[in-house]
């Protein structure tokens, strides 16, 4: 079974605002079908969001780990009023599963309990993972502007600490996150009044250059890169250097075979030039691009041998 | 309780210029990667840093070194030095994001005031305690997005004192937690300081007379003849997107932040240092902000109507705004 | 009314063709020479600040002369020089303005990105060299003008004081 020679292939949160429907339906699919190990549940990007789906969460939770995966719930990554804040506090007494911080708040409300530290936390160093991994820290996803040379030398580091290291090496990259609801902007509201507009985008509201060049993704209050990050020629290069898990994120695709394609390359199945021509052949909506692991500029995509 | 004044010092000369404008606090960097302003031609080699804190003291001005942006593995070294001249120079505060750096300061540099930069992203008194509680952090930047109310809530959660932005560049995005320029143009400004690197900022100018600006491959905005301009950044450029019938600010207008108005409710929220934004402004601005600056608090403090120097013309854009401060239908 | 738009543009318009008619280029040469040599002999810290773009050309335009002034601002090969505007020569970068705009920057009066963002600036080419540059000057203390001035005693001075004067006029008028 595919389910066996995936390794550490993760399924990183859903970013967008989905329906609930669709939500419960990919979950579904997922527990039957996609050849990961463990699943990332939970509204990451606003906290408006978060109502439509904690109802059904324990039923999701039920239906991945029936379906043979491990469950760990991911944090808000923006922290600043009062009800983010609480709901930050009740994150962190979670003891039914792992879970994964992505704002410092909740480093404090953890306070040395086992957690995982998410890719908009900025750990870009030996000294940072160190102090983590000291506080209970046990695994950690690099930020995606990380370089390869960069993430080998942590990847080191972590295997000394016995910390899991973990690459998103598919899906729009996490440009920026801000206070302000971009999506409600666009259609002349304010966060507070948003009624929800970004529903209407479950992949993101592109923005074009004004010469017609794609460039960004709106999602609320983040900015992802239009382009959907693939590190599928990498993943042999990432493995000799000691990356213990590959993450892949949600996007508007056929995300089962996505994950079937990774999990072949990783299990040996099947080479990077395979594995691209597989994933070109599922005829995504955005081109693909790996520059920031090549150090350059992110948007771009270099060839096997390259950079 | 008389607020700190926190001005920027881009050069040696700036540094002069804001001490004897008045600033109360100068805060600058090394001529490197580990600091957030990193551009060409700007901040201090060491002997120009020893020299300032001299002067600055003389003067009863206190000098802060930022030492803010992230450190990748392998690069640590270079950051650590920065700290450890900081302190042999005597530098009042070294203002830190990482919490690498901030754990090295903290172990080896214990009597090292410790202030945490906006690049931190502690915008709740959870994420602002945990630095308190970690690393000694003495003061805290409070990122450019809370109204006055929340500032004086976070303020009386707090073991320490808060720095606010009051005038200068309007950033939008959660400060530390923007690769933007790094997805256009190779360079990261939390690895490397810098946002907009000028070596990759291009303006075409069009048969019309409008000017394209342009980063790396992306136009981010196009000016009309006789628009105003913004900094050549992407959060302040123009998109389209499909329900919009034309190229909008999809981020924020070109304006610069302005908090004059706001500077007696922020003393009473208390408030314990004003920050103005621009070290890669010229000591022009430095000697107009800070001297307005300094006129309005005094006069603040001494119970009087701040009279308002007209400081628009400075600001991006030519517009100004109170930004989140004022109200946050501003998100 | 009418009087007082015409002095208005005859100063913000024309440059400083009221103070300093233009001389032939061939006796503006010696004097640019001597004034980019003091500039440098006063101020040799500019050159660390230029860093790589020491060797850059720059073209700079202030419009409303009859001519283009070329800097390369390398202390090795030195040039600040006036060339016919049908004969500019290929540069790095250009920084078109207007006088008074360019003589507030060099007298550390002006702000070079409000002027930018007022659109009274216009950059081209290699904008690093250009950001370095001003961040350059912007360091060197007191003001290049009025160390150019001094190179002339006092009508230099007298000169300079009368341009201020104009540009302050101009800025407040504006």
């Amino acid at each position: 079974m595919a389910v066996d020679m995936t390794g550490n292939l993760t399924l990183g949160p859903i970013l967008y605002h989905w329906d609930t429907d669709q939500k419960r339906d990919f979950y579904a699919r997922i527990a039957d079908e996609a050849p990961v190990d463990t699943v990332y549940l939970g509204e990451v990007i606003c906290s408006k969001r978060t109502p439509f789906f904690d109802a059904h969460l324990p039923e999701v939770i039920d239906r991945l780990e029936r379906g043979g995966k491990q469950v760990v719930l991911a944090s808000l990554s923006e922290v600043v009023i009062r009800r983010e804040r609480k709901m930050m506090q009740d994150f962190c007494a979670t003891d039914s599963h792992e879970i994964e911080l992505n704002n410092t708040a909740g480093l404090y409300d953890i306070d040395g309990r086992r957690h995982r530290v998410g890719p908009l936390m900025n750990v870009y160093n030996e000294a940072t993972l160190k102090w983590l991994a000291d506080k209970g820290a046990t695994h950690v996803t690099l930020p995606n502007e990380v370089p390869g040379t960069v993430a080998g030398k942590m990847a080191q580091a972590a295997a000394d600490l016995g910390v899991g290291i973990e690459v998103q090496v598919f899906g729009r990259a996490s440009l920026a996150v801000s206070a302000r609801c971009y999506h409600a902007r666009a259609h002349c509201r304010t966060k507070d009044n948003c009624l929800f507009v970004c529903e209407e985008d479950p992949d993101g509201m592109p923005l074009t250059t004004v010469t017609g060049q794609p460039f960004l993704m709106v999602n609320g209050i983040q900015t992802l890169s239009q382009s959907y990050v693939s590190l599928i020629d990498e993943i042999g290069a990432m493995q000799d250097m000691g990356i213990t898990h590959f993450r892949v994120m949600p996007q508007v695709a056929d995300m089962v075979a996505v994950t079937q394609i990774f999990a072949k390359r990783i299990a040996g199945d099947i080479d990077g030039d395979e594995g691209a021509a597989h994933l070109a052949a599922l005829d995504l909506a955005a081109p693909l691009s790996n520059g920031f692991w090549h150090g350059r500029e992110g948007h771009r995509r270099f060839g096997p041998q390259a950079a | 309780m008389r607020p700190e004044l926190v001005c920027p010092a881009g050069t040696p000369a700036a540094l002069r210029t804001a001490v004897d404008a008045g600033a109360d606090a100068v805060y600058c960097g090394f001529q490197n990667a580990t600091n957030a302003r990193n551009f060409p031609g700007l901040n201090f080699t060491p002997d120009e840093l020893a020299q300032g804190v001299e002067y600055a003291h003389a003067r009863g001005t206190k000098v802060l070194l930022a030492v803010n942006s992230f450190p990748t593995a392998g690069r640590f070294g270079l950051w650590r030095d920065a700290v450890d001249m900081g302190a042999r120079f005597g530098v009042d505060a070294v203002i830190v994001a990482d919490i690498g750096v901030a754990a090295y300061v903290a172990e080896h540099r214990p009597d090292l005031r410790l202030h945490l930069s906006v690049q931190a992203a502690a915008s709740s008194p959870e994420a602002i305690r945990y630095y308190v509680r970690e690393f000694g952090v003495k003061r805290v930047v409070l990122p450019r997005i809370l109204t006055i109310p929340e500032i004086k809530e976070v303020k009386s959660e707090i073991p320490c004192e808060i720095e606010t932005f009051i005038f200068g560049n309007h950033g939008l995005m959660v400060e530390g937690r923007c690769s933007l320029t790094n997805y256009a143009t190779g360079l990261s400004t939390n690895m490397d300081g810098v946002c907009s690197p000028a070596a990759q900022v291009h303006y075409d100018k069009e048969p019309d007379g409008s000017v394209a600006t342009r980063l790396g491959d992306f136009t981010i905005d196009r000016f009309g003849p006789d628009e105003q301009a913004g900094y050549p950044t992407i959060c302040k450029g123009r998109y389209l997107a499909p329900n919009r019938d034309d190229a909008y600010y999809a981020f924020e207008e070109p304006v610069s932040l302005n908090l004059a108005r706001l500077l007696p409710q922020l003393i009473e929220a208390g408030v314990e240092a004003f920050k103005i934004e621009g070290r890669q402004r010229s000591r022009a601005y430095v000697r107009q902000v800070v001297g307005a600056f300094r006129t309005a608090v005094d006069q603040v403090l001494a119970g009087q109507e701040p009279e308002l120097a007209d400081l628009v013309a400075l600001t991006e854009g030519q517009k100004q705004t109170q930004g989140a401060a004022a109200s946050k239908k501003w998100r | 009314m009418t009087e007082i738009a015409q002095e208005k543009s005859a100063a913000s318009g024309m440059g400083p063709g009221r103070f300093l008619p233009p001389p032939p280029l061939f006796l503006l040469q010696p004097v640019l020479r001597r004034v980019v040599r003091r500039v440098a002999d006063l101020h040799p810290s500019l050159f660390d600040r230029l860093g790589p773009h020491r060797s850059a050309h720059f073209v700079i335009d202030a419009r409303g002369l009859p001519f283009v002034l070329l800097l390369v601002p390398d202390p090795g090969n030195l040039q600040f020089r006036a060339i016919a505007r049908r004969a500019e020569p290929v540069s790095d970068a250009r920084i078109a303005g207007g006088f008074f705009d360019l003589l507030g920057l060099v007298d550390g009066a002006e702000d070079g990105d409000a002027l930018f963002f007022s659109r009274d600036l216009d950059i081209t080419g290699n904008t690093e060299a250009v950001v370095c540059l001003r961040n350059a000057l912007d360091d060197v203390e007191g003001s290049i003008a009025e160390d150019v001035a001094g190179l002339f005693g006092a009508p230099g001075r007298a000169v300079l004081a009368a341009l201020r004067r104009a540009g302050d006029r101009r800025g407040s008028g504006s």
